[in-house]
């Protein structure tokens, strides 16, 4: 016997919370406890009280578990909304990452040339090395980090995705 | 204004409620609250034997009353023991609150003497949870539990109250829960979505109602419209586990309940239908069999109070966000409103009598063995014109009662069905007794089930309980035996009741009345001394050991491969059909 496995698609959704203990967990554990995936997950307080929170959590699955995610996310208590900007038309996603390479001569001149076509600052160096600080869309990162790793890359930290609609609603 | 203690606040917010019951075990982190309990004038303590009794007991309450069930219970092993009942509640959706003690706000985290991470471990068995770090928020807390433990698709809710919250003073005052930020369940439907399933209604050919759970959950009125909806559109009814009592067994229009172990013509009727109107069930795997046979003719109008039921097993044309009692309210409205008549059925109930007339409920008897499935026709024929509550452990037995029991009102029948709890049935029947002390509550168990909370005969002592348990005794863990013998050539690994207790000893121990039925002869006889004993009673029914549960679907068929009697098991099954629960 095999285990077979449904074409999947890409879905950013936007969760607002409210900001209160163990909502994270709560949020992450659904995801594992019914077998949805997550590619990224961002979390941060956005009013000014201090009393919601918008968590962006990049998934992928079939459109009927996509419908099923966010279903099962809007039934919890402390959860006030749940977008699918994927679904919900044209938006706009960024993400930023750190990039750290090492490397002298040909390589670091190189680093940097590619850093200026991408538009990331260097915002710390050394003679040997760089750490560059890229905003983006997910591709773009990746085909930045792509190229610095022929470059002498020594670690990348990201942030996963945070997103919002396009317009002014 | 004056200051009480958590423990108070926590009592007075009970009483506030209407809480008459709780259910509970005490111990070192909920001291302060059984102290604040010490001669309450009216909270009534029900002292269990195992928390995870009370949690059953709980939702028995609940079941059967129409009432949330509280629980009570210390930190750790107290709230770990609970989790298994607090799991059936979910699945079952049962209102039920759980107050569990914590170590001090200073000690979580120190890995302190019964400290466990309560909230952590029932984040995913509960509708909600909340860990309590001030008596100030106490009484918000408390009183929103039970608002979310109630309303929308009931569920169990814990509040976890460390020790020095129970202790520490704040004001209290009734709070005011006009308004939650993010927790607004939608009970009313659509409008336009009753037009639309009235008019498919209105032209069904072949329609089925098929019912469950959520129209129990809505009160009495969900029983009294569905019988006013199947009357106006004369279609067939049939029903899921855990909605039996809904609809009236003795009505002409009941085609029995449906599923792996349903009748063969709810079965049929599903399969051949041309329109399927789910009213509060959510197209579990036991109901619908293999998915890609299951209704395949069928449009499908799926109402639940839960919007992840729709759409989440089978997709359905016009899926319908509400209550169950509200949403039948606004279809029999739209239905007058539109000038509608029942449509003519005859083809389809002249093709519906086709399939009952194959019987799939007859069982071979007049042997010198009890069939189980006649102890069960004798305890129905026994109660029948009584008020009775029938729960149920998990297992043959539980399926024979679904069967042979018929019931034709709401909250009579308390079974574990989504999560299938052995070790359910007893507790529930001494909370339904609690609630309802008038009636005459009967578990029927088998005789493994019946040992997974056996400690509860001592509760059911202490209140003078009259609760009745009819174990359907045949040596074995039935279901696990039959499942063997399906699918594993009849190996049937560990599934023997060795070393069983003397019942009718064991019940006298605990000084309860105990019966030994043993043959076909002392059945009527038995029960009816079951019956009219006081006091609670355990009987052994000893009924013939290997007879299987039929009909059946085994795992991985369609409605229309249900299996009708022995001569149909094969032994074997494809390892796909093997993998399937």
């Amino acid at each position: 016997m095999h285990i077979t496995e449904e074409l999947s698609e890409r879905h950013v959704l936007s969760i607002t919370v409210t900001n209160e203990a163990g909502i994270l967990a709560k949020i992450a554990g659904l995801f594992t406890a019914r077998g949805y995936n997550i590619e990224s997950l961002t979390v941060a307080d956005i009013s000014d009280n201090h009393q919601v929170s918008r968590i962006t959590i990049v998934t992928n699955g079939p459109p009927r578990v996509i419908d099923q995610i966010i279903a099962q996310l809007d039934r919890l208590v402390p959860v006030h909304n749940v977008a699918d900007l994927t679904a919900n038309g044209p938006f706009v996603e960024r993400e930023l990452a750190l990039v750290k390479v090492a490397g002298t001569g040909e390589h670091r001149i190189e680093a940097l040339r590619i850093a200026d076509i991408f538009r990331a600052k260097v915002v710390d160096t050394t003679t040997t090395s760089f750490i560059f600080e890229i905003t983006g869309p997910t591709d773009k990162i990746n085909t930045f980090v792509g190229l610095m790793r022929e470059l002498g890359l020594v670690e990348v930290g990201r942030t996963g995705i945070v997103g919002m609609v396009r317009g002014r609603d | 204004m004056s200051e009480l203690s958590g423990a108070d606040i926590l009592l007075q917010c009970l009483v506030d409620l209407g809480v008459e019951v709780v259910f509970g075990y005490p111990g070192g982190a909920v001291l302060p609250i059984y102290d604040a309990l010490y001669n309450h004038p009216t909270i009534k303590h029900v002292l269990v034997r195992h928390e995870q009794g009370a949690t059953h007991m709980a939702e028995g309450y609940a079941r059967s009353t129409g009432k949330p069930g509280v629980v009570l219970v210390t930190s750790g092993p107290g709230a770990t023991n609970a989790i298994t009942g607090i799991t059936d509640a979910l699945m079952d959706s049962i209102p039920m609150v759980v107050i569990s003690g914590q170590v001090a706000t200073h000690l979580i985290g120190s890995d302190a003497f019964q400290e466990a991470d309560t909230v952590g471990l029932t984040r995913h068995c509960t509708k909600h949870n909340y860990l309590v770090k001030s008596p100030e928020r106490l009484a918000h807390i408390v009183h929103e539990a039970f608002h979310i433990a109630t309303s929308g698709r009931p569920g169990p809710v814990v509040i976890d109250i460390p020790k020095n919250v129970q202790v520490a003073t704040a004001p209290y005052e009734r709070p005011d829960l006009s308004s939650h930020v993010s927790y607004r369940p939608q009970v009313k439907a659509d409008p336009a979505l009753i037009e639309q399933a009235v008019a498919m209604i209105a032209a069904a050919e072949r329609p089925i109602l098929y019912t469950g759970g959520g129209v129990i959950n809505a009160g009495p009125e969900g029983s009294t419209l569905l019988r006013e909806l199947a009357a106006l559109t004369g279609a067939p009814v049939t029903s899921t586990l855990m909605g039996l009592g809904a609809f009236p067994a003795s009505s002409d229009q009941w085609l029995g309940m449906l599923g792996m172990h349903g009748t063969y013509e709810a079965n049929m009727a599903m399969n051949k239908a041309d329109l399927i109107v789910n009213i509060g069930a959510r197209f579990d795997d036991r109901v619908t069999g293999r998915l890609d046979a299951f209704s395949p003719g069928s449009k499908k109008i799926h109402i639940d109070v839960d919007r992840s039921s729709i759409n989440k097993i089978v997709m359905t044309d016009v899926g319908i966000v509400a209550d169950a009692a509200s949403a039948m309210a606004d279809l029999i409205a739209a239905w007058k409103k539109a000038g509608h008549k029942a449509a003519d059925l005859d083809e389809w109930w002249a093709r519906i009598a086709g399939w009952r007339a194959r019987k799939s409920l007859a069982y071979p008897n007049g042997g010198a063995e009890i069939m189980p499935q006649q102890a069960i026709a004798s305890l129905f024929n026994a109660t029948k014109g009584r008020d009775c509550i029938i729960t149920t452990e998990v297992g043959q037995h539980q399926m024979w009662a679904a069967q042979h029991y018929h019931f034709d009102a709401p909250n009579k029948w308390l079974t574990s069905g989504g999560l299938g709890t052995m070790g359910y049935g007893f507790p529930a029947a001494i909370g339904a007794q609690m609630g309802n002390p008038d009636s005459l509550v009967v578990c029927v168990a088998g005789d493994a089930s019946i040992q997974m909370n056996i400690q509860e005969l001592g509760t059911a002592t202490q209140y003078r309980l009259p609760v009745k348990i009819f174990i359907l005794n045949n040596e074995y863990m039935g279901m696990v035996r039959q499942w063997q013998e399906l699918t594993y050539e009849s190996r049937y690994s560990e599934s023997y009741s060795d070393s069983l207790p003397d019942f009718v000893k064991l019940a006298e121990a605990y000084g309860w009345t105990g019966i030994r039925i043993e043959g076909p002869q002392e059945l009527e006889a038995g029960i009816a001394q079951m019956i009219e004993t006081p006091g609670p009673v355990m009987v052994d029914c000893r009924v013939a050991k290997l007879t299987n549960c039929f009909p059946m679907i085994p795992s991985g068929a369609a409605h229309t491969e249900m299996l009708l009697d022995p001569s149909q098991i094969s032994g074997t099954l494809a390892d796909e059909a093997k993998a399937l629960v």
